[in-house]
């Protein structure tokens, strides 16, 4: 048993719902209690979807157990047949089902419906949700895709899209357009959009792409091995990225790479002297493997952050996500708890974290700026608006989102400039138009109070905001020895709120190297000198 | 708006009973809102991820606000063996309580897995509470989809508390069924400008303030869904007082009514405590009963205050009811409501969604009270819709909250009017 409160991944049988939902004319018959179908809510919701997911429950209740749960299975499969008329099924269990152990795929093999039936079996206790749609998609292309002719025009397929995908519905429609203008079809795009009919004849494409390693790379495995085509390993998410995956679009088909970037616009946005101020700021990355990777990539290469530390908690991409995380000299952080990834947030103190929807609660408890670049996601990141993270239209997007966090750089000069502005100061608050500030500030401007307590003691509050040099879980005990000068105090106190902390920890530890037992000002600015960058 | 009572209600009348597929929450969802009202209790689900998942994805952002309940996820090697799997509870209840040292009740919430599997958690709990008395008291019910639909969770929860509440001899008023504080205040100063009391409410909002119950209690009811509790509360001597719910200016005042007539309140008294907030409350709902009078309304069973809910349209807004859909029907509570829903609606008890959405697209409603699983592809479809889970999570109680409840169902289709404004010029 494992206590949880909150969780990166649903169940399996929810992968299945994503790919299945994702689909047309497939419908997925779920062997599940009452109250399982919740799960319709994430897509009618979250994704704003307009039509039911294709799943019929057999929602069996207590009294049923007593042993015609079997029926009730059988049932529901005739009657979702006789409503729906798909041209295929998948049927499965839920994690209760699972344990009553009815045989899905025997019993609707038993029942002879004219059209395929493709049972999967999720073991719903060990495996979560993106297994549960890599392995559905699988099943379902190594029932239905057939030996086929290749298409007489270069073409390839796109894998891995699904229903409830981060930006899935965009991107494809980003690569499709990039891919176009290479001169290369797109043959089928599954899951998403796809019908069983169509899956029948992915075997007519040249290769494959796979998007979401996440959720297709069975699929493209399987595909290789058994129809021949190659599949893409270069998730096109950057620019320079998007750019090795079209050179490996043109290995694989002997077309030119060479497309018109005329509307890629993020290498200037962060040429120009207003990214300036962004070199060397220090990021924290979590989420699916798949985006953590091609957002490290991005950030150190083509803004010019320092990733200080990366992680993911999809397990089956560990191994890809621990080489990755080698290559900018860290360790990955591999846990789905995200009790730990709060840990070492707060520890390494980033000056952005780019995560899931759970990071950016987490950096609103730290006071950290965040942006999402991954799975899970609230209903906001399903916009109205096109807003890929693949291709260069994508780079466009990614630069706008991942900037909009950060203080302006000539906000953060203002604000060294003016540190004890009347209505800028840090208790003023989170906006400057608002008219607390001012009843705020005078009296405690004009006459800067002595500190309530001295500094050293508010230490836990300022865990937070602690250095790089920090001992890792950010408790380094405080150098109780060293005592701040009244007028160093004050000093301290007039340098912006997001780095003080910082700054505090820098002067107590050059403090205690040379000895020194008193922070004066002129200690505060040596150190100053001693840490700049 | 009142009506005269109708002369044939539907409290007779043949209800619609289907089985097959049901597009309802099952009864952990209850936890979302019992664990802010009870503030030092923790609920701890024994399930599967599915579980996990539900909580979090019901409970929305407040998943974020260090809430009281979590799920102790079963693994594989849980399944294996039985004698595990009551050692590995004992051991995160254990680090759970060490790290909530302000916990005082614990409920351990069975689910479908745990059922299935017949892990005994009414031992477990009896066990737990001994291990960690007087400190913290360890309370089991289930919430499991396969025994319970949405707002059963509560009844399952407040049923499991009775027996362990302390026997009284004292004439003492109970009410009974969660309320947001601020509605459970109002009832309060309503009833104390009565002269009723002393009046005691479960759940308590700390267990400290947990009441006694014996032969003299009387107990009245605030939600139409604590069937097993009114039960267990009649077990252990105690009196209900039958009533319509308090949904509606008319369903707070017989309420009320039935409570006062319990104690010997005089007409006069009553009429000068109800007489101003009456007027008020139906002030309030004729604002809205403009845009809903002579509309149709159609409820889906999901929390079984629909029969109340189409009580107080009807009645008080002037809407017709289609059909009446609620996961249980217990009539020996709704009684009082069904008397006073005038016959002519399908009652319908249980579901075949499939077959009930046939239904509806055929009725095409005014306004459809549903789910949020069908409440998008039915707009999308062009009926109005009401997602009928805000009812629960919001104050509709009594009569300062009538205007709202009316609001709630006014809205949508108000707002299908605002949008529509061009297609109609």
């Amino acid at each position: 048993m494992k206590l949880t409160l909150w969780t990166y991944e649903g169940p399996t049988h929810v992968g299945a719902m994503r790919v299945a939902t994702g689909m047309q004319g497939l419908h997925y018959v779920l062997h599940a209690p009452q109250g399982d179908t919740y799960a319709d809510l994430l897509f009618t919701m979250i994704e704003r979807r307009n039509a039911r997911p294709p799943v019929t429950y057999t929602t069996f209740q207590a009294r049923d157990l007593g042993g015609d749960t079997a029926n009730l299975f059988k049932d529901a499969c005739r009657e979702a047949y006789a409503r729906f008329q798909p041209e295929a099924m998948i049927v499965g269990a839920s994690c209760t089902a699972e344990l009553i152990q009815d045989d899905p795929g025997g019993l609707a093999e038993a029942i002879g419906l004219p059209i395929p039936v493709i049972a999967l079996d999720l073991p719903s206790y060990q495996r979560k949700e993106n297994f549960g749609a890599d392995e559905t998609f699988f099943q379902i292309c190594r029932a239905l895709a057939k030996p086929v002719a290749r298409t007489a025009a270069i073409s390839c397929n796109l894998l891995g899209a699904t229903g409830l995908g981060f930006r899935h519905r965009d991107d494809v429609a980003e690569i499709t357009t990039l891919l176009g203008q290479m001169g290369v079809a797109v043959n089928v795009c599954a899951p998403m959009g796809a019908r069983p009919s169509d899956i029948a004849r992915m075997g007519a494409a040249h290769f494959n792409v796979l998007l979401y390693p996440e959720t297709g790379e069975a699929a493209a495995r399987w595909c290789e091995k058994t129809h021949g085509q190659p599949y893409t390993r270069t998730i096109p998410i950057g620019v320079q990225a998007t750019r090795d995956f079209l050179a490996e679009v043109a290995g694989l088909t002997g077309l030119s790479p060479r497309i018109d970037e005329t509307r890629l616009r993020q290498p200037w946005w962060s040429a120009s002297v207003d990214s300036t101020y962004l070199t060397g700021k220090r990021v924290f990355l979590f989420g699916d493997a798949t985006h953590v990777m091609a957002a490290a990539r991005i950030a150190r290469d083509e803004i010019g952050f320092d990733v200080v530390g990366m992680g993911c908690y999809n397990r089956e991409q560990a191994r890809p996500m621990r080489t990755a995380a080698k290559s900018y000299g860290l360790e990955a952080l591999i846990t789905d708890d995200y009790l730990e990834v709060e840990d070492a947030i707060a520890a390494l103190a980033p000056e952005l974290i780019l995560g899931t929807q759970m990071e950016r609660h987490i950096a609103k408890r730290l006071g950290i700026p965040c942006a999402v670049i991954s799975a899970p996601v609230h209903v906001q990141d399903f916009p109205a608006r096109y807003s890929p993270q693949m291709g260069f239209e994508g780079a466009n997007v990614i630069f706008d989102t991942w900037i909009h966090p950060l203080v302006m750089g000539l906000e953060e000069h203002l604000l060294t400039m003016f540190r004890e502005d009347f209505e800028f100061h840090d208790a003023a608050g989170a906006s400057h138009h608002g008219g607390h500030a001012q009843a705020l500030a005078p009296q405690e401007v004009a006459q800067p109070a002595p500190l309530p307590e001295p500094l050293v003691a508010a230490e836990p509050a300022e865990a937070s905001g602690g250095d790089i040099f920090a001992s890792k879980n950010g408790q380094e005990a405080p150098s109780a020895e060293v005592i701040w000068l009244s007028e160093a105090e004050r000093e301290l106190r007039k340098i912006p709120f997001f780095v003080r902390g910082k700054a505090k920890r820098n002067t107590e530890k050059f403090a205690a190297d040379k000895g020194l037992t008193r922070i004066s000002i002129d200690t505060l600015y040596e150190a100053k000198a001693h840490y700049a960058r | 708006m009142n009506a005269p009572a109708p002369v044939k209600g539907c409290r007779d009348v043949p209800v619609l009973k289907q089985r097959g597929q049901r597009e309802v929450f099952c009864g952990l969802t209850g936890i979302i809102w019992l664990h802010r009202k009870m503030q030092d209790a923790f609920f701890l689900v024994v399930g599967s991820r599915t579980c996990a998942h539900l909580l979090q994805s019901a409970a929305g952002v407040m998943i974020f606000a260090e809430p009281r309940f979590g799920t102790a996820i079963l693994e594989e090697k849980d399944l294996a063996g039985l004698a595990d799997a009551n050692t590995e509870l004992d051991r995160e209840v254990a680090r759970l309580l060490s790290r909530r040292p302000d916990i005082r009740q614990l409920f351990l919430v069975g689910s479908c897995p745990s059922e299935v599997i017949k892990l005994d958690l009414a031992r477990a709990a009896e066990r737990l509470s001994a291990m960690h008395a007087p400190a913290v008291r360890v309370y089991n019910y289930s919430g499991s989809g396969i025994e319970t639909t949405f707002t059963q969770g509560e009844d399952a929860c407040l049923a499991a508390m009775v027996p362990a509440l302390p026997v009284t001899d004292a004439r003492e008023l109970l009410l009974v069924g969660a309320l947001p504080d601020v509605v459970e205040d109002q009832a309060l100063a309503l009833l104390a400008a009565m002269g009723i009391g002393p009046v005691r409410c479960l759940p308590a909002r700390r267990a400290a303030a947990l009441t006694g119950v014996g032969p003299n209690t009387v107990f009245a009811l605030t939600q139409p869904f604590l069937g097993d509790t009114h039960a267990a509360l009649v077990r252990r001597g105690a009196t209900h007082i039958a009533a319509p719910f308090p949904f509606g200016e008319e369903g707070t005042t017989l309420w009320l009514r039935a409570v006062a007539d319990a104690f010997g309140v005089s007409d006069a008294v009553f009429e000068a405590v109800t007489a101003a907030p009456r007027a008020r409350a139906r002030r309030a709902v004729a604002a809205h009963a403009a845009t809903l009078t002579g509309k149709s309304v159609f409820f889906f069973p999901d929390s079984q205050m629909e029969p109340c809910l189409a009580r107080f349209l009807t009645r008080e807004c002037g809407m017709t009811a289609l059909e009446v859909g609620t996961p249980y029907l217990h009539t020996g509570l709704l009684g009082p409501d069904l008397d006073l829903l005038a016959e002519g609606p399908v009652i319908s008890e249980g579901q075949d969604v499939d077959l009930q959405l046939d239904r509806v697209r055929s009725l095409r409603p005014d306004l459809t009270v549903c789910g949020l699983g069908l409440a998008n592809p039915l707009e999308a479809e062009g009926l109005t819709t009401k997602w009928a889970i805000e009812l629960v999570f919001t104050p509709v109680h009594f009569y300062e909250q009538a205007g709202d409840l009316a609001g709630l169902f006014s809205r949508p289709l108000r707002r299908k009017a605002l949008l529509h404004r061009e297609a109609a010029e």
